[in-house]
């Protein structure tokens, strides 16, 4: 017998993965100092929120996908972490005018104006103080986020599946409420809004005039999402995140191999929660304010689509997702908002190319499923054809009428179409776009899938790598 | 004789107002097979997991190495070296073959690598397929899978909650000659079993348990020869 192998992922995997992941980040800076931020502010917006929706999907993903505990409390642990971060760096100035309903605040301290007068006050020390406090706010953060879990986990780790989502739903209501309690107004500001702490412009590097030298607001959130989500998959891969995949595939085996279930699922949620409540304070830095009334369960909700759309149990899938989300909410969609959406002919070519290109992938989708024994249903065919009805039915409005406004498009329409893009994907993928793979595995498919594609007959060479690669099943 | 191991005295288990174990108490030594052989609802199963700290017994006592562990949970237990393969093999089914290895030995904190290149010697059907999903494995594959995870933990005694469950003869024999393998290198070994004949045939020791009592005991081959049990679990 040859020797055992205890790592299957090479050296060069996570090398590679390194790379993309530097190459990102660097994008980013450029984008942002090539592009005129003010010109381009959706693309940023989509960026930037895309950013922090990947880091709260990932740990939603942590305890819903890798753990197998449904949470419905997202938005509750993102409000806690928002609003810490934000009392905990509104400069003491500032606090008389954003407490003016309430006659000032009740702590009268500010991290990053502590810690950047203990690097000097001004200049690179001050930067580098500011940038510290943010950071230690953001851990605090986090760690109200986890102390609340903590608390509300003694009782409701106990409940199951559907009970517990429902339980830590209620838990995200109160806690919204609370926070908009006006005996507590001195500290929450009430039903108003926190603002006038540091955001995310704020890492912008400004010269002695106050102009910009170099733009880095969304390189921080990209650095600071990354570094989270890097953490999570740390923790995904050590022992501890086998103990969770454990605990999600079968709790008794689980229990029998020793590992002690309350512990271990109190540790996921309370992880889970401390990365929801860095995305809060990173949401609220994005947001520029924060108030307990945004943090609904529609948010929760949005990220539970962005899970289970990007698979559930797959953290490149999550990322994606919250990209794709993000994209087509904020920023590729807009233009099915007015009703003049086509006036122009660019627009009207551009749209009809966008549609063409869904028409083809969504045909050579059907051709992968047909070769796997599925898309036999109408149910499905129907979808190829669906892009190709949208322009038949414009073109004979455009003769009949001629005009190009379309009159349904309006404000909210984007969301309409939005909702039928997702049925469609989900209905392609059910478990979502990875499955509860990553994302090299997702390639290496479509790579293959491509070279079945082009080989036409010689089926049997691609076929024989992806046995491979997969393991052959049983003889 | 050796050493008993694991002791158990005046054993109950509810389960609501049910009592499925009526007080039943029994030896098990250091080194040897014993079985538990029964027919369906008498009580092997909730011994063996009340033994394993995942049912809370009601009554009676459990000592392993004369260290009282009534009542103990499964982590401590796990820890003490018990281990529990548990019924209807439960394999963790979307985790590669490597990693359900990984979790036998969580509460483990020193190397693995001779571990699993012992239970991949044990198992070679297990070496070749180390990348792959535990629930592509077949019946037989997963139960091997099963005994495998329970021995990365180093037990001192193993504990089967019926093994031979659904495979095929040929199969079954392959797992009791495991069985045998694994005794011989020291581990002790409490077995469960409807399949009466291969498990006495196995045993050093036997037990015929009864809705919740333990109604003969002898050694194996006793037990084979006894006309009763030959009558009720052997057809013959």
């Amino acid at each position: 017998m040859s020797a055992v192998t205890l790592e299957k992922k090479n050296k060069k995997g996570s090398f590679l993965a390194l790379i993309g992941v530097l190459v990102v980040l660097a994008l980013t800076i450029v984008l942002e100092n090539v592009l005129d931020p003010n010109a381009n502010i959706i693309v940023f917006t989509a960026l930037k929120k895309g950013a922090v929706y990947a880091l709260v999907a990932v740990s939603m993903n942590l305890l819903n996908g890798f753990t197998g505990l449904f949470s419905l409390g997202q938005a509750g642990f993102m409000l806690l972490g928002g609003y810490t971060f934000a009392i905990l760096t509104i400069p003491v100035e500032a606090r008389e005018s954003v407490y003016y309903i309430f006659d000032g605040a009740a702590i009268n301290f500010s991290l990053t104006e502590s810690l950047q007068n203990l690097f000097g006050g001004s200049g690179v020390g001050g930067a580098v103080g500011f940038v510290l406090g943010i950071l230690v706010a953001l851990v605090c953060a986090g760690l109200v986020a986890a102390f609340f879990a903590w608390l509300i986990g003694l009782p409701v780790l106990k409940l199951k599946s559907d009970y517990l989502a429902i339980a830590t739903l209620g838990f995200a209501e109160i806690i919204r409420a609370i926070f908009q309690w006006e005996p507590l107004g001195k500290i929450t500001n009430g039903a108003n809004a926190l603002k006038s702490f540091p955001t995310l412009n704020n890492f912008n590097i400004v010269n002695a005039d106050g102009q910009i030298v170099l733009r880095l607001s969304t390189f921080a959130a990209f650095a600071i999402a990354g570094l989270c989500i890097w953490l999570v998959v740390l923790l995904i891969n050590s022992s501890y995140g086998r103990a969770f995949k454990a605990i999600r595939e079968d709790e008794i085996a689980a229990e029998a191999m020793g590992i002690n279930l309350a512990k271990h699922k109190r540790m996921s949620f309370m992880i889970s929660s401390f990365f929801a409540g860095v995305g809060g304070a990173l949401l609220a830095m994005f947001m520029n304010q924060v108030q307990a009334k945004t943090f609904t369960s529609t948010m929760t909700y949005e990220i539970l689509l962005i899970v289970v759309l990007g698979g559930i149990g797959s953290v490149s899938g999550s990322v994606i997702a919250a990209f794709l989300y993000m994209a087509c909410s904020e920023w590729w969609l807009r233009f099915l908002d007015v009703p003049t959406a086509f006036q122009s002919e660019g627009r009207y070519w551009t749209f009809i190319a966008v549609l063409a290109v869904a028409a083809v992938l969504i045909t050579l989708l059907l051709l992968w499923r047909r070769k796997k024994g599925g898309a036999k249903k109408l149910g499905e065919m129907w979808s190829a054809f669906l892009p190709g009805v949208v322009i038949l039915g414009y073109d004979i409005y455009y003769l009949t009428t001629g005009s190009r406004d379309v009159p349904f498009l309006n404000s909210g329409f984007r969301m309409v179409v939005f909702s039928v893009i997702i049925m469609v994907v989900v209905l392609f993928f059910r478990r979502g776009l990875f499955g509860d793979k990553e994302l090299p595995y997702v390639l290496r498919q479509i790579g293959a899938f491509f070279k079945r594609l082009f080989s036409g007959g010689k089926k049997t060479v691609a076929a024989n790598a992806n046995n491979e690669k997969e393991g052959g099943a049983n003889e | 004789m050796s050493d008993v191991i694991l002791s158990i005295k005046d054993l109950k288990v509810k389960y609501g107002g049910i009592e499925a174990v009526k007080g039943i108490s029994f030896d098990v030594r250091e080194g040897e097979i014993v079985t538990l052989i029964g027919a369906n609802g008498a009580g092997k199963s909730s011994t063996l997991r009340t033994i394993a700290g995942l049912v809370k017994p009601a009554g009676g006592s459990i000592s392993f190495k004369g260290e009282d562990i009534t009542g103990a949970d499964p982590t401590e237990i796990v820890k003490r070296g018990i281990t529990l393969v548990p019924e209807g093999r439960r394999i963790f089914a979307d985790l590669t073959v490597l990693d359900n290895l990984r979790i036998g030995a969580y509460l483990r904190h020193d190397s693995l690598k001779e571990d699993i290149e012992w239970v991949y010697s044990l198992f070679p059907r297990l070496a070749e397929r180390s990348w792959q999903a535990g629930g592509t494995l077949s019946g037989g594959e997963q139960q091997m899978l099963a005994v495998a995870r329970a021995l990365m933990s180093r037990p001192k005694l193993i504990m089967m909650d019926e093994p031979s469950l659904g495979l095929a003869p040929i199969i079954v024999r392959g797992i009791f000659d495991i069985i045998r393998e694994i005794n011989k290198r020291g581990t002790t070994i409490l077995l469960i079993e409807q399949n009466a004949n291969m498990a006495l045939q196995t045993a050093d020791t036997g037990y015929v348990m009864e809705t919740g009592r333990i109604t003969l005991s002898g050694t194996g081959e006793e037990l084979l020869r006894n006309e009763a049990v030959q009558a009720a679990y052997l057809g013959t």
